[in-house]
């Protein structure tokens, strides 16, 4: 599966995905792995710049530590295996996604705020974990990046179950 | 009751005569590695009065959460060791309460 299909198939509203070959190098995955890292990072210190729900902050809390944590390790990673991530087409069609959604988002308040923000974390997740599986995992050619990639993937279903567990309880 | 539970003073009271008699077993100590995302591989010879060290190499902070959320609950940061001894027997199931998939139960003997 290319990473377009991987990608536009379950966030056909939240991201439109340009075309990226069919098999991404390392520095473009490691790239793009890094960009949504830091969309989630960046939602993350929206919601808690926004949000006085106390599970909702927890769960912003915890998405700014851990993919810091990961991004902090990637970056850790690139510069010890001598590698620059390169932009793509997918990085670019993340943030700009990603702008859309926080722009979206800065006009909400409230009970509204919490569950759009909840209800885009659940998809974003989803988005990024069926590309993490589909495509970046299986064309990632060093074993320290793929093993980074892996842990993120079970990091990153951790945290989509926990913002599905999170929208059910807001209304 | 088992040996390694007997307190040393009923064993000297008794058995005075008996050098050879061993002293009440000390406590064990034993390392919990959590690193990807996992717990690793659990003691299965955990008696009360063990200790229990966590050791989380992943670069996550996680928490040792038993599920009934009050016999123990470690607060994990990356990098952390956190030293816990087993004050009850009985069996604990656990979880983290940053990423409630990673989970684990502990049996601990008399």
């Amino acid at each position: 599966m290319n990473l377009r299909f991987a990608l536009a198939a379950p966030l056909a509203l939240v991201i439109a995905v340009p075309a990226v070959a069919a098999a991404p190098t390392d520095p473009q995955i490691a790239h793009i792995a890094y960009t949504a890292g830091n969309i989630d990072i960046a939602a993350g210190k929206q919601a808690l710049a926004k949000s006085h729900n106390k599970a909702v902050r927890e769960f912003a809390q915890e998405m700014v530590r851990d993919h810091k944590a990961v991004n902090d390790k990637a970056l850790a990673l690139v510069k010890k295996l001598h590698v620059t991530p390169q932009d793509n087409p997918t990085s670019e069609a993340l943030n700009k996604s990603a702008k859309a959604t926080f722009d979206r988002l800065s006009k909400l308040n409230g009970a509204a705020f919490d569950k759009a923000y909840v209800d885009n974390e659940v998809a974003f997740h989803k988005t990024v974990n069926d590309a993490l599986s589909s495509t970046l995992i299986p064309n990632a050619k060093n074993g320290e990046l793929k093993s980074l990639l892996e842990t993120g993937l079970t990091l990153f279903k951790e945290h989509q179950a926990h913002a599905e567990q999170i929208a059910k309880g807001l209304k | 009751m088992r040996l390694r539970r007997t307190p040393l003073y009923v064993a000297s009271a008794g058995l005075l005569l008996l050098a050879s008699w061993p002293a009440a077993a000390a406590p064990h100590t034993y390392v919990v590695t959590i690193d990807k995302m996992k717990f690793g591989p659990l003691p299965g010879d955990l008696h009360k009065g063990d200790i229990l060290i966590w050791d989380n190499r992943d670069m996550f902070k996680h928490s040792a959460t038993a599920g009934d959320h009050h016999s123990f609950d470690v607060d994990l940061p990356a990098g952390a060791k956190k030293k816990m001894v087993l004050s009850k027997s009985g069996t604990f199931p656990f979880f983290c309460r940053y990423h409630p998939g990673m989970r684990g139960t502990l049996t601990i003997g008399k």
